[in-house]
């Protein structure tokens, strides 16, 4: 367990962490502000890589695909949001979680009919395809610093969004008070929409990013779906910055847990039981974290204010 | 009085042609239980196409009987293969099950069907405890047993001299029988022994593991989706050039699709590769390609055609017939059929003998195949056939 080794795997927690976080972040938004419980919030992080891998075979530009994958994610969304979820805003939770696990299911189910169920892959970028050399021996891929890279830039672009400008402090209104929001005025219909919209963008960027490392296949948004919802439970559903640092810590731990576990169990028992019981373990950890925060903070690590 | 008797002579007339004329045009019912959602549906189509390509060779008819498939999606669940497979049995009424891909589903089907007096012909899955001490007399296996992929990678990594291998397969049974395989032939150092849990996608962790243990080659047992994505993910942290890359069940047609250039000149472990040089393999991959858009046929495919060609076989030597349990059992004992792979007998525990190759992924025009580099084994046994008592 070198050091170098250390700082490579927090890398990559970072990594995961910052690609949580993209998926998080519309999820919170949605669930905090607009109250609603998405499921289908997974489903559009897969869209996102689907539409790229499309969009890359017609331009082999990744650049223009990402946009495209973007603009179309969110055309996407916005129809959703206008033939089904709009319906939606005023039901219970329990109505809206089986309404949008059916779009799970019949998006799943789309995605096999258009691309077939064989996965499919995007390939990196030509100029960011390469390693970068951290010690002698130990590599670490461009793309997964990129990612990092964005990850933290979007982080910053929506802390500046929400902290400073209008629409910002009216969804921060909104997540608090929206009868009040209301009531002086402000289409909240159209709020939410554009919430929602936001939301969905997100999700397919981090799709869009993570394609090139993933296999793009049917099925992929439903168990980062799952890790998100820890995350926005763990950072206070609604608050951006919980998220934030949630997704940040659920990153490192579960990396970190996988990385060390077993090196870590080996010196209090044997090595062949501590093979057996770290990956258990270790699989655990973010779930052991989760119970953890919610018997010390219910609300979470950062609650939005007023709820 | 004569009303009575002429009822009771309608029905034994009715009973009678029930019976009677049967076999000659009666449909032989199959049913197929296999992976066709999720991630690993492309394994369970290959499957499915396999058999529906061995009927349609043989001009819709196994044994001289028309066919009637019935086909079902277990979902890779095995409370749901059971169901299924029971629906098969009451209400299909089906004589041969062939299926399942995974091992997990194999366990849970093996007794509804077998008990239910049909025979399962897996061409996939094929568990030590199945080959050993449960080997059941209505089960037969057209693949192989699950070890004998890995224990040819072992001793290939053995003979090619590598000095320090690092091994990783997933967090189930199948994949502490693949590591244990291995280990059975590979006598070198073993860097680490990692498992990670089943569906795993991102190895980040594990692929900074690798390179900071300094071993000379890994070997993995990554199935589907979990090895698209390893593969990829190996290339792209700069290790290909570095360590050799041995697997099983990690880079074949099925996932090379996805991994394309990733996996050139990676190693596998297989029982056949589309190129393996016999004249009914060739018929068979060209067959294969031109009835599904030009895509290669992987090993769930082969093996699900020899499935289809083995109770072809057997049925011819029973005449089409399927009433006489033992008298089927025996002619399926003796692999009537030219499988395509060549050499093929059943062992006792109705497990096949045959020949290993180590297997490398090539460019083939705009695709990815394996092709065979090199014969590990001939007419390899299974290690868990001596444990068999078949009854």
């Amino acid at each position: 367990m070198s050091f170098t080794l250390l700082i490579v795997q927090t890398l990559n927690g970072l990594q995961f962490g910052v690609l949580l976080f993209l998926i998080a972040a519309g999820l919170t938004l949605v669930f905090g502000v607009m109250d609603f419980i998405n499921l289908a919030h997974g489903v559009q992080y897969m869209l996102g890589a689907y539409l790229a891998v499309m969009f890359y075979a017609l331009t082999g530009n990744f650049l223009i695909a990402l946009v495209a994958a973007l603009g179309a994610a969110l055309l996407f969304g916005l129809l959703l949001e206008f033939t089904v979820f709009r319906h939606l805003y005023d039901r219970d939770h329990l109505e809206q979680v089986i309404a949008t696990f059916g779009i799970i299911l019949f998006l799943n189910q789309g995605v096999k009919v258009v691309w077939g169920a064989a996965p499919l892959s995007l390939p990196i970028p030509e100029i960011l395809s390469g390693t970068v050399v951290l010690s002698p021996g130990i590599l670490y891929p461009v793309w997964r610093l990129m990612i990092i890279g964005s990850g933290l830039a979007v982080a910053l672009i929506l802390y500046l969004l929400v902290s400073r400008t209008r629409v910002g402090m009216l969804v921060r209104a909104g997540a608090t008070h929206a009868p009040i929001v209301s009531a002086l005025g402000v289409d909240i219909r159209r709020l939410f929409m554009i919430v929602f919209g936001f939301g969905t963008m997100l999700a397919a960027f981090a799709g869009v990013m993570i394609a090139p490392i993933l296999s793009v296949e049917p099925g992929m948004g439903d168990s980062v779906l799952i890790l998100a919802f820890v995350v926005i439970v763990i950072g206070g559903i609604g608050s951006m910055r919980g998220a934030f640092i949630a997704a940040l810590l659920i990153g490192l731990v579960d990396t970190l847990g996988r990385s060390f576990a077993i090196d870590i169990l080996r010196l209090v028992m044997p090595p062949s039981p501590a093979r057996t019981v770290g990956p258990a373990i270790a699989s655990m950890l973010i779930y052991v974290l989760m119970a953890l925060v919610l018997y010390f903070r219910p609300a979470g690590l950062f609650p939005a204010k007023g709820r | 009085m004569v009303k009575l008797l002429s009822s009771v002579a309608v029905m034994a007339l009715m009973i009678g042609s029930a019976q009677g004329p049967a076999f000659a045009q009666e449909k032989l019912k199959i049913g197929v239980v296999t992976t066709l959602s999720g991630p690993a549906a492309v394994l369970g189509q290959q499957l499915r196409n396999g058999l529906q390509l061995a009927i349609k060779d043989n001009g819709g008819k196994l044994g001289g009987r028309e066919v009637e498939l019935f086909v079902q999606d277990d979902e890779l669940k095995p409370d749901v293969a059971v169901s299924k497979a029971k629906a098969l049995i009451d209400r299909d009424k089906v004589d041969f099950v062939v299926g399942p891909i995974f091992s997990n589903i194999l366990v849970a089907i093996m007794k509804p069907v077998t008990e239910g007096g049909a025979f399962l012909i897996s061409p996939n899955a094929g568990t030590s405890n199945f080959a050993g001490k449960d080997c059941n007399p209505h089960f037969f296996v057209t693949s192989y047993q699950n070890d004998q992929n890995h224990e040819v990678m072992g001793k290939y990594a053995q003979d090619s001299g590598v000095k320090k291998a690092f091994i990783m397969a997933p967090n189930y049974p199948a994949g502490k029988d693949s590591l244990a395989g291995f280990k059975r032939f590979f006598k070198g150092e073993v860097a680490d022994e990692v498992y990670v849990p089943l569906g795993q996608l991102d190895y980040s962790a594990e692929l900074s593991r690798i390179a900071a243990s300094g071993a000379d080659a890994i070997f993995v047992f990554l199935p589907g989706g979990m090895g698209v994505n390893f593969v990829k993910q190996f290339r792209q942290a700069g290790l290909a050039d570095k360590v050799k890359f041995l697997s099983a069940f990690t880079v074949d047609e099925s996932t090379l699709p996805a991994q394309k250039e990733a996996a050139l000149g990676f190693f596998g472990g297989a029982n056949w590769a589309p190129d393996l040089n016999t004249p009914q393999n060739k018929k068979f991959v060209e067959s294969y390609k031109k009835e599904h858009g030009g895509a290669i046929p992987a090993t769930y495919a082969f093996q699900a055609y020899d499935a289809g060609l083995l109770i072809d076989g057997a049925l011819k030597a029973t005449g089409g017939k399927t009433d006489n349990k033992d008298a089927l059992r025996a002619a399926l004992e003796k692999a009537p059929f030219t499988s395509l792979r060549g050499n093929f007998k059943f062992g006792t525990n109705h497990y096949p003998v045959q020949d290993f190759y180590q297997v490398k992924v090539v460019q083939v025009g705009d695709k990815f195949a394996t092709s065979i580099d090199k014969k590990v084994f001939t007419d390899y046994t299974d290690p868990h056939a001596k444990d068999c008592k078949m009854k």
